[in-house]
């Protein structure tokens, strides 16, 4: 658990420090948004119905931005080489990076939404307290395999570019699920209605943070 | 041995194609495309079964680490996303007529997509990783997940369409018995083909295998 606490506590430092993910990530969304308003051309009825898909694939597209970073900076150095030589189980570097990834990306998704509700026009309390939970399990799930793959995708030759196409097809299911949620909170109805996508949502976080910490030591390796 | 298996196999196929066309009576209600059929479950038989060992074998690579194992991986996988194509092209050929539409986003089709790209993704993989060891271990890595996320995409199609019925297969459940036949032919006939393919795959891996060792060998 101290080792642990102590890969995420240097992530956390590193990130206070240069804050360049979060500028990014943050930056990034704010332009997606940008462009999603001007896209639909202002008229809020069309907005309205997409709004749940548009905030999943904005938080969606922040998130790999920040992950693909996530394994870049430890390559950067060959900070990675410290990693491995702790005297630790390699699934506690997995747990480590995948908590403070977690910890960056719903932080992203918790400024993404307000943003939304600004933009859009939604009802303020009513969206943003039912959506935590739902950020919550989505950003879980997102870093659980994003984690994995970033750390495989830095070691390919297509490097960055490789991670999203590695990951969306992985976490349709997380999607879909989190956009279903989504929906329901914004026509105002309570999360029970969507009980089949929050145990998939859930289902899906338990089952890719336990695959993936057990495999993740065959894809870390210094370079 | 190669050759016995490669004539078995021509003639199986050239008896699916008879059984096919012309053994097999023409179905009352879609009449003559319903014949398309026989190869569409026989290739996506073939696929679910290479998929199948893909999984296998990517956990016996991580288990063993012996080269074999990521051989029949990622043959298989070659194989596998060849027949899920074929099948995508058939079954599209047979929803025009019967459908009226080339596809729709029901669970089974949806899901089927998903796993065409996820092994076509699980090949790109595969031609970016470099070195070979480490290539291996990541294809081995995402054939797991992979293969893992599929119930998940399966139930997330359902959740996101509302649970539907599930109508698949020619006439539902009784068919005549010379369909059936002509069905199992079929079946028999891609299995034997895609036993082939992937014994003749391997050898041609090996031998790149071969040919890599004497490069470095002689300088």
């Amino acid at each position: 658990m101290k080792k642990v606490w102590a890969i995420i506590r240097k992530d956390i430092i590193t990130e206070l420090r240069t804050k360049e993910l979060l500028t990014s990530m943050l930056t990034f969304s704010l332009l997606v948004t940008v462009i999603f308003s001007f896209a639909f051309g202002f008229s809020t009825g069309l907005v309205r119905l997409a709004i749940p898909a548009m905030l999943w694939i904005t938080f969606t597209f922040a998130g790999v931005l920040g992950l693909s970073r996530s394994f870049a900076l430890e390559k950067e150095g060959n900070a990675v080489l410290g990693l491995l030589l702790t005297p630790t189980d390699r699934s506690l570097i997995y747990f480590g990076k995948m908590i403070s990834n977690a910890v960056f990306v719903f932080i992203v998704g918790l400024i993404i939404v307000p943003m939304f509700v600004l933009f859009f026009n939604l009802d303020f309390l009513g969206t943003l307290l039912p959506l935590i939970p739902v950020m919550f399990l989505g950003s879980l799930g997102f870093v659980s395999v994003g984690t994995l793959f970033s750390a495989m995708a830095v070691n390919t030759r297509l490097r960055e570019v490789l991670l999203p196409i590695l990951l969306f097809p992985i976490i349709i299911p997380l999607i879909v699920s989190a956009v279903k949620l989504s929906g329901l909170v914004l026509e105002g109805k309570p999360l029970s209605d969507g009980a089949s996508a929050l145990q998939l949502l859930v289902a899906f976080d338990i089952i890719f943070i336990a695959a993936c910490a057990v495999v993740f030591e065959y894809v870390i390796e210094e370079s | 041995m190669r050759k016995a298996l490669a004539v078995i196999t021509f003639v199986l196929m050239a008896a699916s194609v008879y059984a096919a066309f012309v053994y097999a009576p023409t179905e009352p209600k879609m009449g003559h495309i319903q014949r398309i059929f026989y190869i569409h479950m026989g290739t996506v038989w073939v696929a679910t079964a290479a998929f199948i060992l893909v999984f296998v074998s990517s956990i016996m690579y991580l288990w063993k680490g012996t080269r074999k194992w990521d051989i029949l991986a990622y043959c298989s996988a070659e194989i596998g996303v060849l027949f899920l194509t074929i099948t995508i092209l058939t079954g599209s050929i047979w929803a025009k007529p019967v459908w009226g539409t080339w596809w729709t986003w029901d669970p089974q089709l949806t899901t089927t997509f998903i796993l065409w790209i996820l092994y076509i993704v699980y090949l790109v993989l595969r031609s970016s990783a470099g070195s070979d060891a480490k290539k291996a271990k990541f294809a081995a890595v995402f054939g797991i997940i992979a293969f893992i996320d599929l119930p998940l995409v399966y139930a997330s199609v359902r959740v996101m369409r509302g649970i539907s019925p599930v109508v698949f297969g020619p006439g539902g459940g009784g068919i005549a018995p010379q369909m059936m036949h002509a069905l199992l032919i079929n079946l028999a006939a891609c299995s034997l083909l895609f036993v082939l393919l992937l014994k003749e795959r391997m050898d041609l891996e090996r031998m790149g295998d071969e040919l890599m060792a004497l490069k470095t060998r002689e300088g």
